[in-house]
């Protein structure tokens, strides 16, 4: 009889996991299939946003600022626009998806005050969607990146699955905690849009590591050395994602552990926080929304 | 064995902050070091309630009484502050048909992404799908691949409710759901809901329609500012209500009385045609209702309803004076009545309720006075096989024609062929004992 029932228990759990990973699916395939549909050039859309970034950060920074980089280390490529667009595209990722996922939860009240299902499914699947995108992005950077440096991009394509998997987690925890947030303080998602800007040049995008160094040297010659400009950068989640991607995709080599532990640290907080915030909240959310 | 009881709602309450000013902005916050100021609210308080498996369950109450509240919180998506609520079986909710509906996808997308909001497995899904579109009509069918914001409001509910409906949960709650779509389509879904109830699985609905919740439902609870006044059979539930409602009292004599009071309905004399003792009814034959009443002042323009109902409530017949064109100009203080003729009383045998009202000429109720007479029809000249109505009907044009026959002939048949087989009987028995 406890067997019986246990294992009743066990089957119900079961079928409500299948139940919420379908609905996931589901959502995922809501936000992809709808975000570009009934306009003219459909999903090459999702290709023009970052090219047209790629284009006008290449002449400021490149053509006008007179931006060089170091060559690959091991691809040898000195593509100043090749080394934006290893840049841009992770961080298209990144902050599109923090943003896109903050708003799920208060864009959704219709459906959040209608219906009964697991909440943080429409965190997961926004963010889950744009990483779809990303990954149609990536493999179209992987076809140039190979035809600049050479067919041995794709032998780093299995590690480079393992970063956009950390970095899916961290955009996820992110997102949850701020989703949250928004549906008591609307203004965060003003006020994020503040600091994404910020947050962008605290990512290195558009200019390679060395110039930060080259500044905090300065900034010691003027007696103002204790300006920490190196260790924010060096304290972004962000910039570890992009300096991994930037390894395997520019570089063609492997990420320093540093970078690992930055990553993973900062995704496994992240998460962490995410998630308890979402639990300690989640009750209420249909209540404030 | 006992009832298996489908929902148990055990001591639940839920408050809500209702914001005098609210802070939506973290800037307000900070500023004002508080979210703004907000007094508790109680939508429910101790509620406690059994939801029988296989029945329906109707919620009824006054808007705010709390009774969506409760809903919300059995179908999960408010959580009590306190007390607890188990569920026995899968729950959907129908609290608004397509609901999860994405404008720009098709009609065929968004039922996958609708049925999953609802629960169900992708295998699920492909095994309803050819049904959910069916249900759901032909227009619908037509355009299943084009983008649901090119539906009409119409077919967009159709569809929506089509694919609440295919979750087959073993508990489903409903909110106000039940008048959407044609008549045809209202008829299909009444359908539906029947085969959910033959099936066994439960219902619990909210619905101001307190008609329709009689003929729905088995059982209701009445909710009045988020408490429990009263839970059991619908018909007793919905008639307390009702009598709350409109502040009716027990009149003298029996049955129940509100209204404004300018004219106060005294009794209703029921007069058959041939002075018998009134109580029992012939069915068929004419009938006269006298409603005596006393006005209290001039009353212009007053209008008159006289109603019968069955002892279960419903209604079978009411007449207004409007309707019939009789319209006195106005009725002096004192006594009076009015009759209403019935030629004939087309009631199958039953025990009914005489109902009245006496309404001012904006169609208030100066009085109303509800099921204070009770009759007993009996056959009489219609004889029909069953049913509430006697129609009057009649049986012809037997095609191709044969020769007709009696029942009186047919009885005297029986008889000869029962008479018969005694005698056979008795013969094999007597043959019988011959032999031993």
């Amino acid at each position: 009889m406890t067997l019986l029932s246990s294992s009743r228990a066990a089957l119900r759990s079961v079928l409500l996991r299948n139940q919420t990973t379908n609905l996931l699916i589901n959502l995922t395939l809501r936000e992809v299939r709808s975000q570009y549909k009934r306009t003219a050039l459909g999903r090459i859309w999702s290709l023009v946003n970052p090219l047209a970034n790629i284009a006008t950060f290449s002449v400021i920074f490149g053509l006008l600022f007179g931006g060089k980089v170091d060559p690959g280390s091991k691809s040898g490529i000195t593509s100043f626009a090749l080394f934006i667009a290893c840049g841009i595209i992770p961080w298209g990722f990144i902050s599109n998806g923090v943003i896109a996922g903050m708003g799920a939860l208060a864009g959704n009240s219709g459906l959040l005050t209608k219906v009964y299902f697991p909440r943080h499914v429409l965190v997961t699947s926004t963010v889950l969607s744009l990483a779809t995108t990303f990954l149609t992005e990536l493999a179209m950077l992987i076809a140039v990146m190979g035809v600049a440096g050479g067919p041995r991009v794709i032998l780093y394509i299995p590690v480079l699955l393992v970063v956009v998997l950390i970095n899916v987690f961290f955009v996820l925890g992110l997102g949850l905690v701020l989703s949250v947030l928004v549906v008591y303080f609307r203004d965060i998602q003003h006020i994020w849009t503040l600091f994404n800007q910020i947050w962008f040049y605290a990512s290195g995008i558009v200019f390679p590591i060395a110039t930060i160094r080259t500044a905090q040297d300065h900034l010691a010659q003027i007696g103002w050395g204790w300006v920490p400009l190196l260790g924010v950068f060096e304290a972004n989640p962000a910039h570890q994602f992009i300096s991994a991607y930037r390894r395997l995709l520019f570089d063609f080599d492997l990420p320093s552990p540093g970078t690992w532990g930055g990553m993973l640290l900062a995704a496994v907080i992240s998460m962490a926080v995410g998630v308890l915030v979402y639990r300690r909240f989640q009750a209420r959310i249909v209540e404030e929304v | 064995m006992g009832d298996y009881l489908a929902v148990e709602v055990s001591n639940v309450s839920k408050s809500f902050r209702i914001y005098s000013e609210q802070n939506k902005s973290l800037k307000a916050t900070v500023l004002r070091r508080n979210r703004g100021r907000f007094e508790e609210f109680w939508a429910l308080k101790d509620v406690s309630l059994n939801v029988r498996q296989g029945t329906t369950f109707g919620l009824l109450g006054n808007n705010g009484s709390g009774k969506s509240t409760l809903l919300k919180c059995i179908a999960r998506i408010l959580e009590p502050n306190q007390g607890a609520i188990t569920r026995h079986g899968r729950m959907a909710a129908m609290l608004e048909v397509g609901s999860g509906f994405h404008p720009e996808l098709s009609g065929r997308e968004n039922i996958y992404l609708n049925s999953a909001i609802l629960g169900m497995t992708r295998s699920e899904i492909e095994r309803k799908f050819d049904s959910i579109v069916d249900f759901a009509g032909e227009a619908v069918a037509r355009s299943i691949d084009q983008p649901v914001k090119n539906y009409s409001s119409g077919m967009y509910v159709r569809l929506g409710f089509s694919v609440s409906i295919h979750v087959e949960p073993d508990i489903l709650l409903v909110d106000e759901v039940l008048a959407v779509g044609d008549m045809s389509f209202q008829e299909k879904c009444m359908d539906k809901f029947a085969e959910l109830k033959r099936d066994g699985r439960t219902v619990i609905v909210v619905s101001h329609g307190l008609e329709q919740m009689r003929t729905f439902c088995d059982d209701a609870a009445w909710l009045d500012s988020g408490r429990i006044v009263g839970v059991g059979p619908v018909n007793d539930v919905i008639n307390n209500y009702f009598e709350d409602e409109h502040h009716a009292r027990p009149a003298r004599g029996g049955g129940m009385r509100f209204g404004s009071g300018e004219v106060l309905i005294d009794w209703f004399e029921l007069i058959p045609p041939d002075g018998r003792e009134p109580s029992v009814l012939r069915s068929g034959e004419p009938l006269t209702i006298r409603m005596h009443y006393t006005a209290k002042e001039r009353i212009e323009d007053p209008s008159f309803i006289v109603s019968i109902e069955q002892i279960e409530g419903q209604t079978m017949w009411a007449q207004h004076t409007k309707e019939a064109d009789f319209l006195p100009a106005d009725i002096v203080p004192g006594p009076g009545s009015i009759d209403v003729v019935i030629p004939r009383l087309a009631l199958r045998p039953g025990t009914f309720h005489v109902s009245g009202s006496v309404h001012s000429r904006d169609g208030g109720v100066l009085d109303a006075l509800a099921r204070s007479v009770k009759f007993n029809v009996i056959d009489g000249a219609i004889r029909e096989a069953g049913g509430i109505v006697a129609l009057g009907s009649h049986w012809e044009n037997l095609e191709p024609p044969r020769q007709m026959r009696t029942v009186a002939e047919l009885e005297v048949e029986n008889e000869a062929v029962r008479l018969e087989r005694v005698r056979v009987h008795e013969e094999s028995n007597a043959a019988l004992d011959h032999r031993s």
